[in-house]
C-alpha cells in the first residue's frame, strides 16, 4: 500500500514535470541563444551551454539599433492606455455592476470577441485624414482598444461582489453616490484595480498587430521594433534573441512577482487583448 | 417601506449610475462601435486609400464568394482553429486536474506554466522560428538524436499549419488550465463526502460528479480558445507570414494583406464582416451545445 503510493507520488511528480517543461525548456533555450556569440549559435550539433556565456549580443542590440527610443515608445504607450483605462474603466465597471447593465457589458464584450484588425481598417483612415500618423497618440488611442475592456470587465466582477451595505450606509447617512464610490467602494476595491492594472499593462505591452501597421520608423513600440530588425539586417540569432529576451522579460518578470493577482484575473474573465 | 418605494428607490438608483459609464461609454463609442459602422458603410463601397468612396451595393460580398484565394483561406482557418481548440483543451483540462491537487512548490509551477501565455508572442515567435531551421534548428537536432527523422517544419506546405498549432497549444494551453482550475477550486465538497460514504471509487466521482460540475468551465474555455484561434495573428504572421505560398494564409493574413498591403479598403472591410459573422456562429453554435448537455 505504503509502495503503490510512493510510486503515484512519483508518478505525478513526473507528470508536473512533464507539463512545466515546455515552458521551462523553451524559455531556457532563449537565454542560452542571447548568451552565445554567433559562432556557437550556428554550430551543428547546438551548443547548449553557453561557454563562455558573453553579453555581446545585448550590447548590439543598444549599439546598432535605438532600441531605447523603441523602450520609450513602449512605455508611453502602455502605461498611457492603462491610466486612461483605469481613469475610464474603474468607474465604468462601478456603473454597470451597480445599474446592473448587461448591454452595456455586451457591447464591452464584442471588443473580446472581434480582431483586432477590424479596428484598424477604420481607424487607420482616420488617423490619416486627422495627419495624426507619425505621432504615438494613435497607438495609445488604439490600445485603448485593449485595456478599456479589460479593466471595465474585471472590475465589474469585483463590484459586484463587494458588499452592499458598507455603500448603502452612507448612502443613507447623507453622502451622495460619488462620495460613495471614492470613499467607500474604492478603496475596497484596490486589490481589483491592480489586477486590471497589470492584465491591461501586460496585453497593451504584448500587443503587436496595432504597432504594424500604426508605426512609423520613429514611433515603433518594442514587439514591432524586434521583429523588424529580422526585415532589415541579415539574420543573426544571438542579436534577435537578446532582443526578444529583452522586450519579454518585464511581462515575465511581473508575471513571476504578481502571480496571484494574474491568475486570480485571468480565472475570473478569460480576458486577453487584440 | 411599501414595495413600489423601494422599486421606485432602485430605478432613481439604476439612473443615477450612468454618470459613471459616460466617460468610458464616449471612449468606448469612438474607438469600437464607430469603427463597426464606418466597416459597415466601406464594405458596400470601392475604395482604396487616397481615393474616393464609390457605392457598389453588395459586389464586394458577391466578389468574395468567387475569390479561391479567401475560399482556402477559410478553409485553412477552421482546420487550423479545430486542431488549435482540440488540443489546448484536452491539454489544458488534465493540467487543471493536476494543478488542482496540492504538491510542494505548486504556485511556482503554476506560475511557471503560464508563462507562454503572459511572453510577449513576438518575442516568443522570433525564437520558435529559431528552432524550426530545418539545418540548425534545434529542434530537428533533437528529432534526429531520438532517432525520428528531421522535419521541415514551417519551410513545408503540409507540415507548416501543424507547427504552427504547436505553437498556438504551446502558448495558450495555460488559459485553458486557468479557466477549468477555477472551475475545480469552487467545486461544493457535499457530492464527494456523499458518494465516498456510498462506497464510490475515484474514477466514479470523477466521471459522475466533476466533469458535470466543471462542464461549464469547459465549454466557456472551449469558446473562448476557439474565437483566439480564429483571429490568430502574431504567431502566424511573424513564424511563417502565411506561407511558403498561401499554404497558412488564414483569414487574419488574408485580411490583412488586403488591407495594408493591398490597401483595398473596401474588400476588407467586406472580409471583416464575414469573418466577424463566422466568429458570431461559432461561438453560437458552441454555446447552444453546451444547452443541449446540460438539459440530457
Amino acid at each position: 500500500m505504503k509502495k503503490g503510493k510512493l510510486l503515484g507520488n512519483i508518478g505525478f511528480g513526473l507528470a508536473i514535470i512533464a507539463l512545466i517543461s515546455p515552458a521551462i525548456l523553451f524559455f531556457l533555450w532563449m537565454l542560452s541563444l542571447s548568451l552565445k556569440n554567433e559562432v556557437d549559435n550556428m554550430a551543428f550539433p547546438p551548443v547548449f551551454i553557453p561557454n563562455p556565456p558573453v553579453l555581446d549580443n545585448f550590447i548590439a542590440v543598444f549599439e546598432k539599433n535605438d532600441f531605447l527610443t523603441y523602450t520609450l515608445n513602449s512605455i508611453f504607450v502602455s502605461f498611457g492606455a492603462t491610466g486612461l483605462a483605469l481613469l475610464l474603466g474603474v468607474p465604468a465597471g462601478f456603473g454597470i455592476a451597480k445599474a446592473q447593465a448587461g448591454k452595456a457589458a455586451a457591447v464591452i464584450m464584442i471588443a473580446r470577441v472581434t480582431p483586432g484588425l477590424s479596428y484598424l481598417i477604420p481607424l487607420f483612415l482616420i488617423f490619416q485624414w486627422l495627419e495624426m500618423t507619425g505621432t504615438l497618440w494613435p497607438l495609445l488611442i488604439t490600445h485603448l482598444v485593449i485595456t478599456v475592456p479589460i479593466v471595465v470587465w474585471v472590475m465589474i466582477g469585483f463590484f459586484e461582489g463587494l458588499p452592499q451595505e458598507l455603500e448603502e450606509a452612507a448612502l443613507v447617512d447623507g453622502a451622495t453616490i460619488w462620495q460613495a464610490f471614492l470613499h467607500v467602494a474604492l478603496p475596497l476595491a484596490r486589490p481589483g484595480i491592480v489586477v486590471a492594472m497589470i492584465l491591461a499593462f501586460i496585453f497593451s505591452w504584448n500587443n503587436f498587430i496595432f504597432g504594424v501597421v500604426l508605426a512609423g520608423r520613429e514611433t515603433r513600440t518594442l514587439p514591432v521594433a524586434v521583429y523588424n530588425v529580422i526585415s532589415f539586417e541579415q539574420i543573426s540569432w544571438g542579436p534577435l534573441a537578446a532582443a526578444a529576451l529583452l522586450v519579454t522579460a518585464p511581462v515575465l518578470l511581473l508575471t513571476l512577482l504578481m502571480q496571484k493577482e494574474i491568475v486570480h484575473g485571468l480565472t475570473a474573465g478569460g480576458v486577453k487583448g487584440g | 417601506m411599501t414595495a413600489a418605494a423601494s422599486g421606485l428607490r432602485g430605478r432613481n438608483y439604476a439612473r443615477n449610475y450612468w454618470p459613471f459609464l459616460l466617460p468610458a461609454g464616449v471612449v468606448v463609442l469612438a474607438v469600437i462601435v464607430f469603427p463597426w459602422l464606418f466597416t459597415l458603410y466601406m464594405s458596400v463601397h470601392e475604395f482604396k486609400v487616397g481615393g474616393d468612396f464609390t457605392f457598389i451595393g453588395l459586389d464586394n460580398y458577391i466578389r468574395l464568394t468567387t475569390d479561391d484565394r479567401f475560399l482556402w483561406s477559410v478553409v485553412r482557418t477552421l482546420y487550423f482553429t479545430a486542431l488549435s481548440v482540440i488540443l489546448p483543451v484536452g491539454l489544458g483540462v488534465a493540467a487543471a486536474i493536476a494543478f488542482h491537487k496540492k504538491f510542494p512548490l505548486r504556485g511556482l509551477a503554476r506560475t511557471i506554466f503560464i508563462l507562454p501565455m503572459m511572453a510577449t508572442p513576438v518575442a516568443v515567435a522570433l525564437v520558435w522560428t529559431m528552432t524550426f531551421h530545418p539545418q540548425l534548428g534545434v529542434l530537428n537536432y533533437l528529432l534526429t538524436s531520438v532517432g525520428i527523422p528531421p522535419s521541415q517544419w514551417t519551410y513545408d506546405s503540409v507540415s507548416v499549419i501543424p507547427t504552427l498549432v504547436m505553437v498556438e497549444t504551446w502558448q495558450w494551453t495555460p488559459l485553458v488550465m486557468l479557466i477549468v482550475l477555477g472551475g475545480l477550486a469552487s467545486l461544493p465538497v457535499d457530492p464527494y463526502e456523499a458518494a465516498t460514504l456510498d462506497g464510490a471509487s475515484g474514477w466514479d466521482m470523477f466521471r459522475h460528479i466533476t466533469v458535470p460540475l466543471v462542464w461549464p468551465h469547459i465549454i466557456v474555455a472551449t469558446v473562448i480558445r476557439t474565437i483566439d484561434a480564429l483571429k490568430a495573428f502574431d504567431l502566424i504572421f511573424v513564424i511563417s507570414g502565411g506561407g511558403p505560398g498561401t499554404s497558412s494564409e488564414t483569414m487574419n493574413l488574408f485580411l490583412y494583406l488586403q488591407a495594408f498591403s493591398f490597401y483595398n479598403m473596401g474588400y476588407a472591410a467586406a472580409v471583416t464582416v464575414v469573418f466577424f459573422i463566422i466568429i458570431l456562429l461559432v461561438s453560437l453554435l458552441l454555446f447552444s451545445a453546451r444547452q443541449q448537455k446540460q438539459w440530457q
